[in-house]
């Protein structure tokens, strides 16, 4: 190889990362944090962005990819992580990103979360949680509170408990699961590199607030409060997520197991598969 | 069957049981065991839903000739048990020529077995396994058939030896004597109705399911990634690719639904490897969507429907045809797609590993529609044909510049950049775009993705594989899929009693061929379209497409029960149709 190509060596900035498309999200979204600490991830991990994908669904988080320079999939509502999961298992030499928002992620997309957590492929999910659907103007989301009647779609109310993510991750064995604030940048790119690191499937709720339909939300940063601990201990994990008020920050679960891997079996070529098909007498 | 000598080269039989009886494993044996002894054949599974318990069919067809249904009468009927077997009465047709044999203690003769006129035998299966520890009573009439039908008792113990492979030495000691104790119980019938001499094998002839055909279809055509969620009766294509794809350093996922399956399988395809899925009507529907997504965002994608009786979850276990709407026009927005079906169970290598070749060319889903009567039959035949058909996608991968991922090409395909290729960075997405792939609203924008995908369908060349035409005639027999089976038997038939006519099978259903299919009716007079669907879903997809001729007929049945040769026969009579000289 030519010793000056041999040489030539890509330093890229987190503004690298960053596509020229105007994002449709509000001004003062959350989801500019995220995308902020992002590319700042990709930046300090020193990815390639040609071996990056991200993936979406529907909602105006899952917009993300296309404001990023690397390869993105924006697919149909709920489907984010089967389509990071078939792509991650058969290119597992790429940086797998699945991003999207709750309503996503946790009602259309419920039970594939529930599968991508005790799977555990090899990839991240980063998921901006408004507590609304913010692309249909204003519906409740499964992580909105109950008493919430700011929505034509329920107006008094959504008559059922919020979810709660982390405790669902947890209960169907995620290895990696933490929290952070979208208004917390240091600390968000910190976790995020530390989820993209991370070898199987790395969970990261992060709380982003909705500026149009949740005003409110704008009170979360004084709401907001580091607390986590890293632990493998699933029973502490789960008692430190009896005492959480919904706002603590940081790695609540780290326990690395193998990740998912499909069956492998000694290499035949296709001439042999056919000869089992031939009658035997 | 030649009712004048004792042999006879076609042979129908069947074996009924409650589920769990083994009619099944009894007689796969059978099948197998003829194909060593040198015959084609065929066995279909008739169900009910039931995993234990139910009623169940295990209906053969051995011959010296290919065979690729199942005729319309039997010769021969063993009756481990008559467990809720009234449900076969319009399925198992038994006439004067035909031999029952059944266990009288094991129930009484159904009435449409005795008023039949069939000659009823009766052996004590049942009380015969008394006789030798272990023995079972599917063995004892695996023996009987095979020295009834004249099959080598070598060739018997051989395949039962296979089967029983792993299942330890006094299993198999058992399962011989069984084998013997049937055989002897034949002596005590008074006539044989036995297998004319053995054809010869110019090659070893294949033993294969048609779902297992698609399996290898698909690993031929270079489908490397399979996500797959159980659904009756496609679960055995999953099956198979669960064993061979690691063996050919591709990759299984089990889904946690059809959601799943389908966009898993656009994940690995969005990377560059040919994928596929393969279910049936419930889970097809799922899929629509991610149909949809894979042709807006120009991603090649197979899935297999093996079709099952619908709406809903309909008749799990048995066949149809009623799919055709949904694989041609199930999505919202304009989305041309290709719907392919195989005509044969050999054909289900052919016609899967085609569509893994015309999605990959055309970047687009391909959907496979086969069903339970194809993909759950297990027949010895000719092997299938070897094709050069292979996964070979246009791709973008010198030093890109301005990457468009969508450009408005002449051939309508726009080489597609794999993540891993500098330069190529997009954004696959389902929203209207650009050729960028930047999302779009804009009408000018929308109208030309929509032409170049309509283009790059319109434009391709298919070649002649797109139909099976064969014959000339002014009667036209035109079908698709599994009814082509009982299709080329009744032309067959029709056709040795003077009649020329022309029978069309269409292997590819979208794009539908219309110029050639058209010129092919040309000198129809007469038509008779042939499918197993209660709404004629064929002949409307026909008629929205091409003019057919004023006289023409329609034979349209829903499942369970299969359209037989005998059914397009009589069909054919009724045409009222003049005898060609």
């Amino acid at each position: 190889m030519n010793s000056a190509v041999e040489q030539q060596i890509r330093i890229l900035g987190h503004k690298d990362f960053k596509s020229d498309y105007k994002p449709v999200w509000c001004a003062g979204c959350g989801d500019f944090g995220v995308l902020n600490a992002l590319t700042k991830a990709m930046a300090a991990l020193e990815l390639e962005p040609e071996n990056v994908a991200m993936i979406a669904g529907i909602g105006c988080s899952s917009r993300i990819p296309a404001y990023t320079t690397v390869y993105g999939f924006h697919g149909v509502h709920g489907r984010a992580l089967p389509l990071a999961a078939g792509l991650a298992v058969s290119r597992p030499e790429l940086t797998v990103i699945a991003t999207g928002g709750d309503g996503d992620g946790f009602s259309i997309g419920g039970n594939h979360f529930l599968h991508a957590c005790r799977r555990n492929v090899n990839m991240t999910y980063l998921v901006m949680d408004n507590s609304v659907y913010g692309m249909t103007k204003g519906q409740a989301s499964p992580t909105t509170e109950r008493d919430w009647t700011g929505s034509r779609l329920s107006p008094q109310g959504t008559h059922q408990p919020p979810l709660q993510p982390l405790e669902l991750a947890l209960a169907a064995r995620a290895p990696f699961i933490a929290r952070a604030f979208s208004n917390s940048p240091n600390e968000l790119a910190r976790i995020m590199t530390e989820a993209i690191e991370f070898d199987g499937f790395a969970f990261v709720q992060i709380l982003s607030p909705c500026i149009t339909f949740r005003p409110e939300q704008l009170g979360w940063k004084k709401r907001v409060h580091e607390g986590f601990e890293a632990t493998n201990d699933r029973a502490a994990a789960f008692a430190a997520l009896a005492e959480d008020d919904g706002f603590t920050t940081g790695v609540l679960y780290r326990a690395p197991r193998p990740h998912f891997q499909p069956d492998q079996r000694e290499p035949v070529d296709i001439e042999t598969i056919e000869k089992r098909f031939e009658v035997r007498s | 069957m030649n009712k004048t000598s004792d042999t006879t080269k076609d042979l129908s039989l069947a074996l009924v049981g409650s589920g769990g009886a083994g009619v099944m494993t009894a007689g796969q044996t059978l099948l197998d065991a003829a194909a060593a002894s040198g015959y084609y054949g065929l066995m279909t599974r008739a169900t009910g839903p039931q995993i234990r318990g139910g009623e169940a069919a295990a209906i053969l067809r051995l011959s010296g000739e290919p065979v690729e249904c199942q005729d319309d009468r039997l010769d021969l009927l063993v009756a481990l048990d008559w467990n809720k077997a009234e449900r076969f009465a319009d399925e198992l047709i038994l006439d004067a020529e035909s031999l029952v044999i059944a266990d009288p203690g094991q129930g009484e003769v159904p009435a449409w077995v005795g008023e039949s006129g069939a000659r009823l035998v009766e052996v004590p299966f049942d009380a015969l396994t008394k006789e030798v520890r272990g023995a079972r009573a599917n063995t004892i009439a695996v023996g009987l058939v095979g020295q009834l039908i004249g099959l080598k008792g070598t060739d018997v113990e051989a395949t039962v030896g296979r089967i029983l492979e792993n299942k330890g030495a006094k299993l198999i000691e058992a399962a011989l004597a069984g084998l013997k104790l049937g055989r002897t119980a034949v002596d005590d019938l008074p006539q044989r109705q036995g297998l004319a001499g053995q054809p010869d094998q110019a090659e070893p002839r294949w033993l294969i399911t048609g779902n297992d055909a698609a399996g290898l279809g698909a690993v031929r055509g270079g489908v490397r990634f399979c996500a797959a969620y159980p659904i009756t009766p496609s679960t055995e294509i999953q099956e198979w690719l669960a064993a061979h794809l690691p063996e050919l350093g591709g990759k299984l996922i089990q889904a946690e639904d059809e959601l799943a399956s389908i966009n898993m399988c656009l994940g690995a395809s969005f990377g560059g490897t040919p994928a596929m899925t393969a279910t049936s009507g419930p889970g097809f529907s799922l899929m629509v969507e991610a149909l949809g997504l894979a042709t807006q965002a120009e991603i090649p994608v197979v899935v297999v429907d093996v079709m099952r009786g619908g709406p809903s979850t309909g008749i799990p276990t048995r066949s149809e045809q009623s799919d055709l709407d949904i694989a041609v026009h199930g999505a919202h927005g304009d989305a041309p797609r290709l719907v392919l079906a195989p005509n044969s169970i050999g054909d289900c290598v052919t016609t899967t590993q085609w569509a893994v070749h015309l999605a990959e060319a055309l970047q687009c889903p391909a959907v496979v529609l086969s069903d339970q009567r194809l993909g759950q039959a297990r027949a010895a035949i000719d092997p299938p044909p070897q094709c050069d058909w292979q996964a070979n996608r246009k791709l973008a991968t010198d030093e890109l510049e301005d990457y468009r991922r969508f450009a408005d090409t002449d051939d309508g395909v726009s080489p597609m950049a794999l993540p891993g290729t500098a330069g190529g960075e997009y954004t696959a997405t389902g929203l209207s775009h650009m050729e960028s792939a930047r999302p779009s609203a804009s009408g000018m924008d929308h109208q030309r993705q929509l032409d170049k995908r309509r283009r790059k369908l319109e434009q391709f060349h298919f070649g002649d594989d797109w139909a099976d035409i064969d014959g000339d005639g002014e009667l036209v027999v035109l079908t698709w899929g599994s009814t082509t089976l009982p299709a080329r038997e009744a032309v067959a038939r029709m056709r040795s009693r003077g009649h020329a006519i022309r029978l069309i099978s269409i292997r590819l259903l979208s794009p539908l061929n219309t110029e050639v299919l058209t010129e092919a009716l040309a000198s129809c007079r007469q038509l008779l379209i042939v499918e197993q669907s209660h709404g004629g879903q064929f002949h409307r997809y026909l008629r929205s497409r091409i003019e057919l001729p004023d006289d023409t007929h329609l034979l349209a049945r829903p499942g369970p029960l299969n359209i037989g040769p005998g059914d397009i026969v009589t069909a054919i009579e009724n045409l009222d149709l003049e005898k060609v000289a």
